[in-house]
């Protein structure tokens, strides 16, 4: 038996992290990497990058927002200036567009569209093969979970993350459900001294090959036209699968996991901006523990659709109705009211990089060795504009990402932006997106 | 706990948390057992049906040319299990969300596939329902059979509730394949858990997310009435009957009337339309369709500042929903009225919470203690407050949390009611003069969207939307009445298609003689029962709309012309084009 004083590492972790939802940095211990902190010593497997998206509705408002100055010495501005203690970390991208190639401007969707999927088709219903999903085939392989999301105005279907062969993935909107899905009874400690497959989690894998075995006869009888969703069913069904097959293996020790404390019940329904950043600041704390505990390597987060209905107490109108409506202050010269909503946004991302950067994995911290990608709707929302895009990226990919720099694009596709996260995270391809939107070329200023 | 053959009573629709009103002729089944007795029904068609199973195949799907899939909503899902397992089983937890395409949920089924996310969700449903199903305070009502040992398997056992359950979860006949591999996984469960009821409840999970269970398959077969012509097979034709009828899975009748082909004929197809139409659970269809058509969905997202809205709490919230489908099925199924009338009906019911939002008086004359009493109510005539456009369902739905809006009410009556599209604004509107609340020169809505309509841009569609919305400006942005805004009178006049009017009760009689109504419920109807909007150009379509003109616009003759037609279950052009794609590629 070991003595009370003899500092093991799981009472390290169980001790410091103590279950609290903003995260305590917790060092992997050296021993567990190899000398130059890239690899687990134990198996040589590389330190995964990570990506989250992090969507917020209605762009900057009215206003001047775009630094003065391109590359490393820039300012950053009134609007992003919360974010100033993580500036040497991030990159800020100003001056991409959409191009929508005659086609009509869907408001609070088109744009995304473009950005999210470098495709414009202003329908709806044809929102398919989002950054995310891109960048999770080739990082995130091996994980319970092949993506998470999560929405926090309350609507599961604020969110823009959607397979090549599917719709959009429906978002988890409770933190308790959240919690319960990622570390409730299923969850499996990575640093548990003691591993034993659950019998029943071996069964349901078993059952579950009976459905799998159906693939092959309906294939024969589908309609040309819904292959592609039979296609997504299976595919889906053997994340379902692998989520169990994990489940049956011992997990690689993660030293910076710790199993967090279950969130309290949520309150009623509502569409107070205030209580959807209260739930976006439990939902950032629980994707970073999911993160850092190896659940999955892509989280997307949307504080709301892209015409965001979000209110203040006591206001007969939301954001959205406000970025059309309100006076621009002639003297401030933006929309006063619109800015306390992009400011109460931006405070939130600036909590969950904070978080994610308080998390240490050897020599780096979880915001480090991932991209935070953070993105909006329309460059300026009173108009419905799909020009000057602000896009930030936090966190240098596992260092393969310079930082600290602001990258002025002068009316490129905003789908560069894309391009250049998806190769620094290891995505092979040369160009992205399609027709005026399809770019070759990343921003090799921030490529490493 | 109801035994295997005891009827199940009472109404049974999913959802409906309150009482019915003795008011109402009927309620849903309350002469139709289903859940234990179509298991035990089924049980007793599949014994004498079991040697010829294999014969089935041809019709289940390796020989059918083409298969579309409409994903089931989640009330669809709901009804399912409580019509074959009934209303103890519980079905917790959150569904995939729907999709909505042109108005209707149901169009968007055809659309709708499963993500990651939304397969998670359908296990963990899975999971709960078989294990409520297998445990111990169930097994007798529900499994039709005692195994040798309660901790080993039953093959034999096994495969009698693989079999019954099965056909009325992918309501068709199992193939011998099916059965087997399912019977296999209960062995194999059983055998490791030393559990018989475990290995059972894993092989009804398994089932329960099985792409034949969530996703309907309307497959389509050769017609030999018409050489070159494909029509649906005859379990898709039981499905398609079944869901548009009773929003549910085909009971034990209609599968047997698939099974012999007699739903291909048509005294066989109007026997089963007659039966279906004179059952009560008619309303639990009624309820559904309704909910799709008015976009009850959007109700998980809806608030309203209780600084502005103070009456308008969660129970209102639910209580306004049930109140326009108590209206809709009293209007419609009790008093088989005219389906235009609905829109002017004074008719309806009330709770104290509804009566102090619409600011009518309520006498409750419930006991003490009751709660949820609903009353039969009916407005003096010309009351502005009668008929369903005034209901909170409609205007409070289609405003923002702490205002009303005309634009987005007249919006979505163009497109619920109408069938018409308005296109969406413009990227570059400047709107700043319509919520500039403040502007002494601008007290009322009216007087806000007259200035935005000064923007030649903005003119066009408001145009459209805002002369019907203004007619609604009575009504706050919760539902309550009121006559002044700002202390200045309100004006709700309005046009409709050249037909000026004023007020709520104006607005409601000229949409009671547009014909563009009546056309547009009978589409969307259609639409609800097929998955797809009806081909204009069809004759069959143009036969059901003079009929449903005939019958004075009933609505339960609409329901039977639909179900009795041809047309609903043909295999539209561009289908056919697949199906024969597909049927090559199958051999």
């Amino acid at each position: 038996m070991k003595k009370l004083n003899e500092l093991t590492r799981r009472r390290v972790l169980r001790g410091m992290m103590a279950g609290g939802l903003v995260g305590v940095g917790l060092p992997i211990l050296d021993c567990m990497l190899n000398t130059n902190g890239t690899a687990f010593a134990a198996t040589g497997a590389p330190i995964p990058p990570r990506l989250a998206t992090w969507f917020w509705g209605l762009g900057v408002g009215e206003g001047e927002w775009q630094p003065k100055t391109a590359g490393a010495d820039y300012e950053l501005p009134r609007q992003f200036k919360v974010l100033e203690p993580l500036k040497k970390k991030l990159n800020l991208f100003s001056g991409g567009q959409v191009f929508l190639d005659g086609g009509s401007n869907t408001t609070h969707f088109t744009g995304v569209q473009g950005l999210m999927t470098g495709t414009v088709s202003g329908s709806a219903g044809d929102y398919h093969g989002s950054l995310d999903t891109i960048i999770g085939d080739v990082i995130g392989k091996g994980t319970r979970f092949r993506s998470i999301e999560v929405s926090c105005d309350g609507d599961p279907k604020a969110t823009w993350s959607a397979r090549d062969t599917g719709g959009r993935q429906p978002a988890e909107i409770s933190p308790v459900a959240l919690y319960s899905r990622i570390f409730g009874a299923e969850f499996k400690d990575p640093n548990a001294a003691q591993f034993t497959p659950d019998p029943a989690v071996v069964l349901r894998r078993s059952a579950l090959s009976a459905v799998t075995d159906e693939r092959q006869r309906l294939m024969k009888t589908v309609a040309a036209s819904d292959r592609a969703k039979l296609d997504n069913y299976f595919t889906s069904l053997r994340a379902l699968e692998q989520n169990l097959e994990i489940q049956l293996q011992k997990p690689e020790p993660l030293a910076a996991c710790t199993k967090p404390d279950e969130p309290a019940a949520e309150g009623p329904q509502s569409t107070l901006a205030v209580d959807a950043m209260a739930r976006h600041d439990v939902f950032a704390g629980l994707l970073a523990h999911a993160l850092a505990c190896g659940q999955t390597r892509v989280v997307n987060l949307c504080i709301t659709q892209g015409m965001a209905g979000l209110r203040r107490e006591g206001e007969p109108s939301s954001h959205h109705t406000y970025t059309h409506e309100e006076p621009i202050d002639p003297v401030l010269g933006y929309q006063v009211k619109c800015d306390w909503f992009r400011n109460t946004y931006i405070n939130g991302l600036y909590k969950f990089a904070s978080i994610l950067d308080s998390i240490h994995e050897g020599d780096r911290t979880l915001l480090d060795r991932m991209v935070l990608f953070a993105y909006t709707d329309h460059g300026a929302p009173r108009l419905h504009s799909v020009l000057n895009y602000p896009v930030i990226t936090l966190g240098s990919g596992n260092g393969r990402m310079k930082t600290g720099v602001h990258v002025a694009a002068r009316g490129d596709a905003v789908t560069r932006v894309g391009l250049t996260v998806q190769q620094a995270m290891g995505v092979t391809a040369g160009s992205w997106g399609t027709r005026s939107n399809r770019v070759t070329t990343p921003y090799s200023e921030v490529l490493v | 706990m109801q035994k295997l053959n005891a009827p199940m009573v009472g109404p049974t629709p999913v959802p409906t948390s309150v009482p019915m009103n003795k008011s109402m002729c009927r309620s849903p089944r309350q002469s139709l057992p289903r859940p234990a007795r179509m298991l035990a029904a089924g049980l007793l068609t599949l014994a004498l049906a079991a040697p010829s199973m294999g014969a089935f195949a041809a019709s289940t799907d390796a020989n059918s040319a083409s298969q579309v899939w409409l994903r089931l909503s989640p009330s669809q899902y709901k009804q399912v299990i409580r019509d074959i397992f009934g209303p103890s089983i519980a079905v917790t937890g959150r569904f995939e969300p729907e999709i909505r395409d042109k108005g209707l949920m149901a169009i968007g089924s055809r659309e709708a596939s499963v993500t990651d996310a939304g397969l998670e969700r359908y296990d963990a449903l899975a999971r709960g329902i078989a294990a409520q199903v297998v445990d111990e305070r169930n097994r007798a009502t529900l499994i039709p059979c005692k195994p040798r040992s309660a901790t080993s398997s039953d093959d034999k056992c096994a495969q009698a509730f693989v079999t019954s359950v099965g056909r009325l979860l992918y309501r068709r006949q199992l193939s011998r394949d099916e059965i087997k591999v399912q019977v296999k996984v209960a062995a194999s469960a059983a055998q490791s858990l030393h559990d018989f009821y475990g290995g059972l409840g894993l092989a009804l999970s398994n089932m329960l997310v099985s792409p034949d269970f969530l996703f309907r398959f309307q497959r389509s077969e050769p017609d030999p009435a018409h050489p070159g012509q494909y029509r649906l097979d005859a379990y898709s034709k039981a499905s398609n009957l079944s869901f548009f009828l009773w929003n549910s899975m085909p009971d034990e009748q209609l599968l047997q009337a698939a099974e012999s082909g007699a739903i291909h004929t048509k005294q066989g197809l109007d026997r089963q339309v007659d039966r279906m139409l004179s059952s009560p659970n008619v309303e639990i269809g009624v309820r559904a369709f309704f909910a799709d058509l008015l976009g009850f969905s959007d109700f998980e997202t809806l608030s309203k500042d209780p600084t502005f809205f103070p009456r308008y709490t969660l129970k209102v919230k639910e209580e306004s929903q049930e109140q326009t489908l108590r209206t809709i099925v009293d209007h419609l199924l009790t008093r088989q009225g005219d389906y235009r009338d609905l829109l002017t009906t004074p008719h309806t019911f009330m709770t104290v919470s509804l009566a102090a939002l619409y600011g009518v008086p309520l006498v409750d004359t419930s006991d003490n203690g009751q709660p949820d009493h609903w009353q039969a109510y009916t407005y003096p005539p010309d009351d502005p407050r009668a008929g369903l456009l005034a209901q909170a369902s409609f205007v409070a739905l289609y405003s923002p949390a702490g205002r009303s809006s005309p634009t987005g009410r007249g919006k979505a009556l163009r497109e619920t009611l109408l069938c018409q599209n308005v296109p969406p604004p413009p990227a570059n509107v400047d709107f700043k003069f319509v919520q500039d609340t403040s502007n002494p020169k601008y007290k009322t809505t009216r007087d806000r969207l007259t200035a935005h309509r000064s923007d030649a841009l903005c003119a066009g569609c408001h145009k459209i939307t805002d002369p019907i919305g203004l007619a609604l400006e009575n009504f706050d942005g919760a539902g309550g009445y009121r006559t002044t805004e700002n202390g200045a009178v309100i004006d709700t006049s309005g046009e409709l298609s050249g037909h000026k009017f004023t007020g709520p009760v104006g607005l409601a009689k000229a949409l009671h003689d547009d014909p563009a109504v009546t056309s547009c419920v009978a589409k969307k109807a259609y639409a609800f029962g097929s998955g797809r909007m009806p081909l204009e150009s069809d004759p069959g379509w143009a036969q059901i709309k003079s009929k449903f003109s005939e019958s004075h616009y009933n609505f339960v003759a609409l329901l039977r012309q639909i179900a009795s037609s041809d047309v609903f279950y043909s295999v539209p052009p561009q289908q056919v084009a697949s199906a024969a794609d597909s049927a090559a590629a199958a051999h």
